[in-house]
């Protein structure tokens, strides 16, 4: 059948294409503006060129920022992926107990984020906190406040507490998706359970698994209320990494062009890692 | 070595899955498990290959009992409904697979995957990977998986069922073949009727856990055991007529009477019902006892040489098979006739009395 063209129908789309512009190219483009330009305040601005890309990309600031971000990132997905795969193989697959663990599974996940972090700052608070306490009772000499390593380690302890859960959950439901039959071949094939694992349930996790991935990873580099809550980006700059970093100079300095130019390389990394991380596992996928 | 069940039953809490059964299956037999859906004919192959483990009675293998043997120690294959293979293998490894945990050498595998892939016509296609081929070269993998380390025990799941037409066919055709110089015993479960005469061998009707009977296959549908058996061995199904026999008439339904002549005068007077199969009831008389009955036409299909006419008669519903296209209008009243002379008699318990 011939397709008829009517130009009619473009306004169709229309509703669509004013509802992107206001919610995400308008505010985009103020962004954009703000980048190349410079203002002594009075609404007056003067074209800035690339000068507040240059000066971001340049600034030892920035970099540190965006090298403790890459540190972060990296290290809570090599933790929770494997764990919460292996969460996700312990878990029953039917049964009573099946909706009681989803249940408790999903309850970091529906914890407002910035009460994460005030749950976590208090509980590892080393004079009142049960985490602290603890850990200071034990003979370790733990402060969070005061020492980069201990804000570290509670930084990514909490994550991993908070979104574990997603990779479980997701994983989960790559497992439960798997026939029984297959179980059965590889029990009549006479299978080791890690040839199970290698062949069979890893490779029918793969898509979830690839989903999981890329959310960790993209939310992670947004992280920042729980991390302002819990450190606020100390002690010194030890933990701040680049929302944090951003915030302290668009409004605690309140310099809109190099902010603005910031938050445009902020976003072009996540995009172009996305991107690369999701390109690297849909080619893996046709292999 | 034979296959024997021996009282074997399975059960879960208050439901019964397989009354207690008792079946032998001898070597290098083709048996066939006839049933419909939910019948247990998956349960029973659980239970023959040790993949399940009777709540009661034995299964011997070779003359040894293996009751409680995990299936990783029995030399068992299986080939499921489903397509069944590694995902990320290539087609030549997953039919190594099952030599690989056996530690044969690596020339050995060589030979017997080649071979296994020759008769399989899946020499081609060695290093895809099983997302990258039909369905049917997918079941034929997992058909290569199943035969390459000679078991001795070969089950089939519906190995065709979601194939279509086309390669079903196909795929039947050569499965007799594959089997031809094999001595393992191979049980083939299928919901279809056709498929077990196609194949010949030894059928069990099974239905609502319960093997109702058992024999070759020929035998099974010439001569049922009883109701049961030969509702489950027929299609479409079997006509089924409640008559009362009162002297030399049997009365069927309200209004329907015909003579009890010949070999039924010998039945005592009481109730019974009979069988007739689709293909004895015809627009026309034919046969040696055409019995007129008057029905209610539900629905008509015509293929191009044959007509199958559902009707209802005195409230039972039967379905005519019959060569020639007869055009029945439907929500018309029709006179078919049912050849007396090849119905199969049953008690009021569904027994066959032979007559």
């Amino acid at each position: 059948m011939n397709k008829t063209h009517d130009n009619r129908a473009w306004l169709f789309v229309l509703p669509v294409v004013a509802l992107v512009a206001f919610n995400a190219i308008i505010p985009l483009m103020t962004v954009v503006n703000y980048s190349v330009q410079e203002t002594f305040g009075d609404n007056v601005f003067f074209w800035a060129g690339v000068m507040w890309f240059e000066q971001v990309l340049q600034s030892e600031r920035f970099q540190d920022a965006l090298l403790r971000q890459l540190t972060f990132t990296f290290t809570i997905l090599l933790i929770e992926v494997p764990l919460g795969v292996a969460i996700a193989l312990t878990m029953p697959k039917k049964g009573p107990w099946v909706p009681v663990c989803l249940v408790l599974m999903a309850l970091p996940l529906l914890i407002p984020w910035n009460v994460v972090g005030a749950m976590w700052n208090i509980f590892a608070l080393p004079d009142i906190g049960l985490l602290g306490r603890s850990l200071n009772a034990l003979g370790f000499d733990y402060n969070f406040t005061r020492q980069p390593g201990d804000a570290w380690f509670t930084l990514i302890l909490m994550d991993v507490w908070h979104w574990t859960s997603l990779v479980v959950l997701l994983a989960y439901a790559g497992l439960v998706s798997i026939p029984d039959a297959y179980y059965q071949a590889a029990k009549i094939d006479g299978a080791k359970p890690f040839a199970v694992f290698r062949y069979i349930q890893l490779p029918k996790m793969k898509r979830v698994l690839t989903i999981a991935v890329l959310l960790r990873f993209m939310d992670s580099f947004m992280i920042y209320t729980e991390l302002s809550v819990l450190t606020g980006g100390g002690p010194g700059n030890s933990t701040t990494l680049l929302s944090i970093d951003l915030v302290k100079i668009a409004l605690g300095q309140f310099d809109l062009g190099p902010a603005a130019a910031m938050s445009l390389i902020y976003f072009l990394i996540i995009l172009l890692l996305s991107w690369v991380f999701y390109t690297l596992m849909m080619r893996n996928e046709q292999q | 070595m034979s296959l024997e069940l021996r009282g074997v039953g399975l059960r879960a809490g208050a439901d019964t899955h397989i009354h207690p059964t008792d079946l032998v299956c001898e070597p290098g037999s083709f048996n066939i498990l006839l049933g419909t859906t939910l019948a247990g004919k998956t349960t029973m192959m659980k239970l023959m290959a040790g993949l399940e483990r009777p709540t009661a009675g034995t299964v011997w293998f070779g003359g040894r009992d293996v009751t409680g043997v995990s299936v990783r120690r029995r030399n068992v294959s299986m080939v499921y409904q489903q397509f069944i293979n590694y995902p990320n293998m290539s087609v030549y490894e997953n039919i190594a697979s099952p030599l690989r945990v056996t530690k044969v050498d690596e020339a050995e595998i060589k030979r017997r995957v080649g071979t296994m892939a020759e008769l399989l016509k899946l020499s081609p296609m060695l290093s895809r990977r099983p997302s990258e081929l039909s369905g049917g070269q997918q079941q034929r993998t997992a058909m290569a998986r199943a035969l390459v380390k000679d078991a001795d025990l070969v089950l089939l799941d519906e190995p065709l069922a979601n194939l279509d037409f086309k390669l079903r066919e196909e795929l039947r055709d050569e499965l007799p073949r594959l089997f031809a110089d094999r001595d393992c015993i191979v049980v083939y479960a299928t919901t279809e009727p056709v498929e077990a005469l196609l194949f010949g061998g030894h059928t069990a009707c099974l239905h609502e856990g319960r093997v109702t009977q058992f024999g070759p296959t020929a035998e099974v549908y010439r001569n049922p055991s009883d109701l049961v058996s030969a509702q489950v061995f027929s299609e479409p199904p079997i006509n089924v007529a409640p008559v009362v026999k009162a002297g030399e008439t049997f009365r069927f339904g309200q209004d329907t009477a015909f003579p009890a002549s010949g070999p039924f005068a010998a039945l005592a007077d009481g109730a019974y019902t009979l069988g007739i199969r689709p293909h004895h009831v015809a627009p026309t008389p034919s046969g040696d006892n055409p019995v007129p009955v008057d029905g209610h036409v539900l629905v008509t299909e015509l293929s191009g040489s044959e007509s199958v006419i559902h009707f209802t008669v005195q409230g039972e519903t039967w379905v005519s098979q019959s060569h020639g296209i007869h055009p029945f209008e439907v929500g018309t009243d029709q006179r078919l006739y049912a050849d007396m002379s090849k119905a199969l008699v049953f008690d009021g318990d569904g027994r066959r009395i032979e007559i």
